[in-house]
């Protein structure tokens, strides 16, 4: 919480809980010497659902789609380190068919969220065709999601010891269209993204992480790679059918720019992520093995067993917001889960919001808070209560998207 | 000026929408009337879009071949199934269903299928067509 002085000529602004830039709640208080931001303190807890209490209720079969719905974007990733705990500490194997299939799927997964990830930044700094635009390119890879799973989201796929679905050789057209389409369109999304120049005067140097801060502060994915941090679960302890595949850690410095850390650099980041999401993609398609989709095809057994087990498991993977765990314990002779433990990756990144925020205007706040891609669904696993005191003045959502599309405005216009 | 902007407009306003305009092509000021002209069959209904291979839509529940072994109990993620001891079958209300279709796979006697049917919104959660093996 923020002291303040009496001869302090600074004051606070809280934004959020309902709510800044983000479309979840969430709040953080600011402090501001006129319009220039002083201090950020987040204040995380207001979209407490108590889903892992809700989960040591369960056997672990019913948790595994009741996890999938701690996010709605990256509802893959959590099914993904569920079951990786429970394999973890049941000593179940996956197939290696089931590996390749969940790389394919978390690597969709990755394009969804990014293209998505792309037009909200857009709306945030005031372009709604740019929005548009990458909303109706993002259909495709759901449409493909719902060809391969049956949903749309939520999908439904994972299972202890495997898939639920297979890729059979039938649907490799299909995936391969879809390919296709992104990367003729992925040099038109470069153009907007990092080409425009009104884009760039919202973009570059604004909301700058340093290496070391990125350092300090332990922050993931995308956020701290555009710091040149080179820092990825799917390169340093590869998971599912990473360790077979060829990739390497998207910083800004392989492409000809510099590491500054900046909005602009992050967008980069996630752009460059999607082309190598697709060529992921084609590797797995290419390699995948002849095999069962599933190491136990018979539930009620493999119910049994987990019933039997006893250990504790960990499930680590990269979100495409960065690096996420889920940890679970099983206890012999209960059914349900003895314990379960998620920390997403926005947990960590929210920390970098200080350093991001520290200088910056009023009417930055909205592509600056959106720049980590914050999920307050998959974050909040805490609830606090705070106690505050002081004179506030508060800011809406539209209030403040007004000011940013304004800030836009006259940077074109040149009044800035 | 014909910059690529005015070239895209154009090009935008000869494609095909984005969207699929279901039920109708612009949404109609009521509801029911338009509902009354689609059942009298003078207002024809655009078809939805086409759904996916192995789509997950309404269960479908076999009662004759259950065995009450009870299961799919044990694996539904939203308890949309409960047991009717004194016929030893079991009761699904398709209001709370995910769609998730363990029940499907963990039935040792195969009573359960996911169907292609989606249009399942309603009033009621008790309705008839809501509730199998009521």
């Amino acid at each position: 919480m923020i002291e303040m002085s009496e001869e302090d000529t600074t004051y606070q602004v809280p934004i959020g809980p309902i709510h800044p830039a983000l479309k979840e709640p969430f709040m953080i208080n600011f402090k501001l010497d006129g319009e220039t931001i002083v201090d950020a303190d987040p204040h995380p807890g207001m979209n407490h659902r108590g889903i892992e209490f809700m989960g040591m209720h369960r056997n672990p079969l019913k948790v595994i789609p009741l996890s999938e719905r701690i996010c709605g974007i990256c509802s893959i990733v959590h099914q993904h380190m569920y079951t990786t705990a429970v394999e973890h500490a049941a000593g179940i194997e996956p197939t290696n068919r089931a590996r390749y299939i969940r790389t394919i799927m978390c690597e969709l997964e990755r394009v969804h969220s990014h293209v998505l990830w792309a037009g909200v930044a857009a709306h945030e700094i005031g372009f709604d065709t740019h929005l548009h635009f990458t909303w109706k390119i993002r259909e495709k890879v759901m449409d493909l999601l719902e060809y391969i799973s049956g949903n749309r989201v939520n999908y439904s796929m994972w299972t202890v010891g495997g898939v639920r679905r297979d890729i059979p050789e039938s649907m490799h057209p299909k995936i391969e269209e879809t390919l296709t389409y992104y990367e003729e369109l992925y040099q038109k999304l470069e153009d907007i993204f990092l080409g425009d120049p009104s884009i760039r005067l919202r973009t570059k140097n604004i909301g700058i992480l340093t290496k070391k801060e990125a350092l300090e502060l332990c922050g993931v994915g995308p956020t701290v790679r555009a710091s040149g941090v080179k820092k990825d679960v799917r390169i340093d302890q590869p998971y599912a059918a990473y360790g077979d595949l060829d990739l390497d850690y998207v910083i800004p410095s392989r492409y000809g720019y510099e590491n500054t850390g900046d909005v602009f650099s992050k967008t980069l980041v996630r752009l460059k992520e999607v082309v190598q999401s697709i060529g992921l993609i084609r590797q797995c398609v290419d390699q995948m093995p002849d095999e069962d989709i599933d190491s136990e095809p018979k539930k009620a057994v493999l119910l049994n067993k987990l019933k039997k087990a006893e250990g504790e498991g960990i499930g680590r993977i990269e979100a495409p917001r960065g690096e996420a765990i889920h940890y679970a314990r099983l206890k012999e002779g209960v059914e349900e889960l003895d314990c379960w433990k998620i920390r997403a990756s926005t947990y960590n990144n929210l920390t970098t919001y200080a350093p991001m925020f520290m200088g910056e205007q009023i009417a930055d706040i909205p592509i600056i808070a959106a720049c980590i891609d914050p999920c307050i669904g998959c974050m909040d696993r805490a609830e606090i209560v705070d106690v505050s005191t002081g004179k506030s003045k508060s800011y809406s959502h539209d209030e403040l998207h007004k000011l940013s599309v304004e800030k836009t405005k006259k940077l074109l216009e040149g009044s800035l | 000026m014909p910059t690529s902007t005015v070239f895209t407009l154009i090009k935008q306003l000869l494609t095909r929408k984005a969207t699929n305009p279901f039920p109708v092509k612009y949404t109609p000021k009521n509801m029911h009337a338009a509902a009354e002209l689609i059942e009298s069959g003078k207002l024809e209904i655009n078809p939805p879009v086409e759904i996916p291979p192995d789509y997950r839509g309404k269960l479908k529940y076999d009662v004759d071949c259950c065995i009450g072994c009870k299961l799919c109990l044990k694996v539904c993620p939203s308890e949309a199934l409960a047991f009717k001891p004194e016929e030893k079958k079991v009761k699904h209300y398709v209001a709370r269903c995910t769609f998730c279709g363990q029940c499907a796979n963990i039935c040792p006697k195969s009573c359960f299928e996911l169907t292609e049917e989606f249009l399942i919104a309603g009033t009621d959660k008790y309705a008839d067509e809501l509730v199998l093996n009521p």
